[in-house]
């Protein structure tokens, strides 16, 4: 794929991301913020195509290394991203008990 | 077996383009309360998608080592990930999400230096610059994003001190550590026969650069730091996926640099600060002055476990706002007996929740939800400041910062302009509180001296549990 090409792909990347987060109530932050940083953990592929072309043994371990981070990442981001939410899905009350305590 | 090769190369391609759409739908989903729990389980879909579509791709397993190799890393991912994530505390979130920050932005730096080393090696010199700019530019904010987390994640975890750290000339050394990082970088890519030097001044550049950036920030700052430092990591990711010529990490990367940096600006907003401000080192270093006029502030009234059994029992409407203290001292579950005991007394009780309220936002929602409070007794910041006038007693337990009446009345304070909790209009305060220190912010607060405060000191749990147990006796 061209530079070219690629670049544009990574510009209009970055619009669809200021895009998609515009309104976010202020509990959902945290969430958010975990979510997204599970995606990131993606680089983690870069650590799979980089293995069959590895040379030595530094380059080996460095890449076990950058892939159990990806790991770490991609897992524990999306898992503990999943607590979080769990905790505030049960709590959503009836519309109609929220009046009468009012 | 080129036609073979073709159709192989599409399929992963498409699988790549149905992750990416997973993606943007998942995230759009995590921006609702309703589609979060879902957002999140589609994103990590499209996740599994572009991992398994990388799988297929020729070549990925050839060479001996190379599926176990892969299988290591990630058995050992999996195994300390999902413990982490499983075990971590609810008050622990933050710096456990710095921590998944950190290891991600180590990925990148890695990653982006083996790239780097690699085609050095094999290819010599016409290795093109379109893949070396950007994996020397990832290797930096890579590295910055790594130590930065894991000094975030020091702060909150408080092995390191919360409050700023400063080094004189700080802007100085860091521009030269700056400097250092993309002057390394340009010679390399320039051509040079003493590559490693230049790779070890990048990392050991942008290392140094992730620790000075984040240790001067307050630690009530946190949150906006990891939001910031995990956009970095996104770019950082996406600048990989240019060098490695891989559409996956582009995407993906970009979406999370851009829609972090929109958060992050979201979270200082809601948070009442900028980010230049905070990058410029938070609360703490301009308090010295206030605090040293301090001697005005008058007594500080300190109050009994039974005193305020007794006055909480003869309230008509008791408002609860809880802080980072009640998280600490995991203090929720006996602050909901206390407000089961007070309601059997025909107490009417309310929690006043402020949005940043914890160390992030929606803190003390999840911990108060994990006690089985009950929804409707949580109140937001705007709707329950009316009712303080009416409130006889406010019960404020491990918060600081959010109640400081200084946001309001001190134009010098600074946190002067941050939304607060208007507890001193109730009839009467108590502060649980551990100490008079100063709260995470490092700043005082007027409130502790008013004559309608009273103060009790101790473990924000134990005193609640022996206010209750009062209580119920009376």
């Amino acid at each position: 794929m061209s530079t070219i090409t690629e670049i544009a792909i990574l510009v209009l990347a970055a619009f669809v991301g200021f895009e998609v987060i515009s309104k976010v109530p202020n509990t959902l932050h945290t969430p958010l913020m975990s979510g997204t940083n599970a995606i990131h953990g993606i680089v983690l592929l870069g650590g799979l195509l980089l293995m069959h072309d590895a040379h030595g043994v530094l380059e080996h371990v460095l890449l076990v290394i950058a892939i159990t981070f990806g790991t770490i990442n991609v897992i524990g981001g999306f898992f503990v991203t999943d607590r979080m939410l769990g905790m505030f899905k049960r709590k959503d009350p009836p519309k109609a008990e929220e009046q009468e305590v009012e | 077996m080129t036609l073979l090769a073709a159709i192989n190369h599409n399929i992963t391609d498409g699988l790549y383009i149905i992750a990416f759409a997973l993606f943007i739908y998942g995230m759009s989903g995590l921006t609702g309360p309703r589609t979060a729990v879902r957002g999140n389980l589609i994103a990590a879909a499209g996740m599994a998608i572009a991992f398994i579509s990388t799988l297929l791709r020729p070549h990925v397993f050839s060479g001996s080592s190379t599926p176990w190799l892969m299988a290591l890393g990630l058995v050992l991912g999996i195994g300390i990930g999902i413990p982490a994530a499983r075990n971590v505390r609810m008050t622990a979130m933050p710096q456990m999400v710095a921590l998944f920050n950190g290891v991600g932005g180590g990925a990148v730096a890695l990653i982006a230096w083996i790239e780097y080393r690699h085609h050095f090696l094999s290819g010599g010199s016409n290795w093109a610059l379109k893949s070396e700019i950007p994996s020397l530019i990832a290797a930096i904010i890579g590295s910055i994003s790594f130590w930065g987390s894991n000094i975030a994640f020091g702060k909150l975890q408080e092995i390191l001190p919360g409050r700023p750290i400063k080094v004189p000339g700080q802007t100085f050394v860091n521009l030269g550590l700056l400097v250092v990082a993309v002057a390394s970088a340009v010679i390399l890519a320039a051509g040079t026969h003493s590559q490693a030097l230049f790779i070890l001044g990048i990392l050991v550049a942008a290392a140094l650069l992730g620790n000075m950036v984040v240790l001067p920030i307050g630690g009530a700052d946190m949150p906006v730091v990891i939001s910031l430092l995990n956009a970095f990591t996104g770019l950082s990711a996406g600048l990989t996926g240019i060098a490695l010529n891989n559409t996956a990490l582009i995407v993906a990367g970009m979406i999370v640099g851009a829609s972090g940096t929109i958060l992050t600006n979201l979270m200082a907003k809601a948070m009442n600060r900028s980010v230049p401000a905070i990058l410029a080192g938070g609360f703490g270093g301009e308090v010295a002055a206030p605090a040293a006029g301090d001697t005005d502030r008058g007594p500080v009234r300190s109050t009994s476990s039974q005193d305020v059994a007794i006055q909480l029992s003869y309230a008509r409407q008791v408002v609860i706002a809880p802080g980072y203290g009640m998280a600490v001292a995991q203090a929720q579950h006996a602050v909901r007996e206390l407000e089961r005991a007070l309601e059997a007394k025909g107490v009417e009780v309310k929690f006043a929740i402020h949005p940043v309220a914890g160390r992030m936002p929606g803190h003390m929602n999840v911990l108060l939800a994990e006690a089985d409070v009950p929804y409707d007794l949580l109140r937001e910041m705007d709707e329950i400041n009316p009712e303080f006038s009416r409130t006889d007693v406010t019960l404020v337990i491990g918060a600081n910062d959010v109640t400081n009446p200084a946001a309001k009345n001190e134009p010098g304070s600074p946190i002067y302009g941050m939304p607060i909790l208007e507890v001193d209009k109730s009839g009467s305060v108590i502060v649980l509180k551990r100490s008079m220190a100063s709260g995470f912010a490092g700043i005082d607060n007027p409130l502790f001296y008013d004559p309608k405060t009273a103060m009790l000191f101790g473990d924000a749990k134990q005193s609640v549990s022996e206010i209750t147990a009062e209580v119920q006796a009376l």
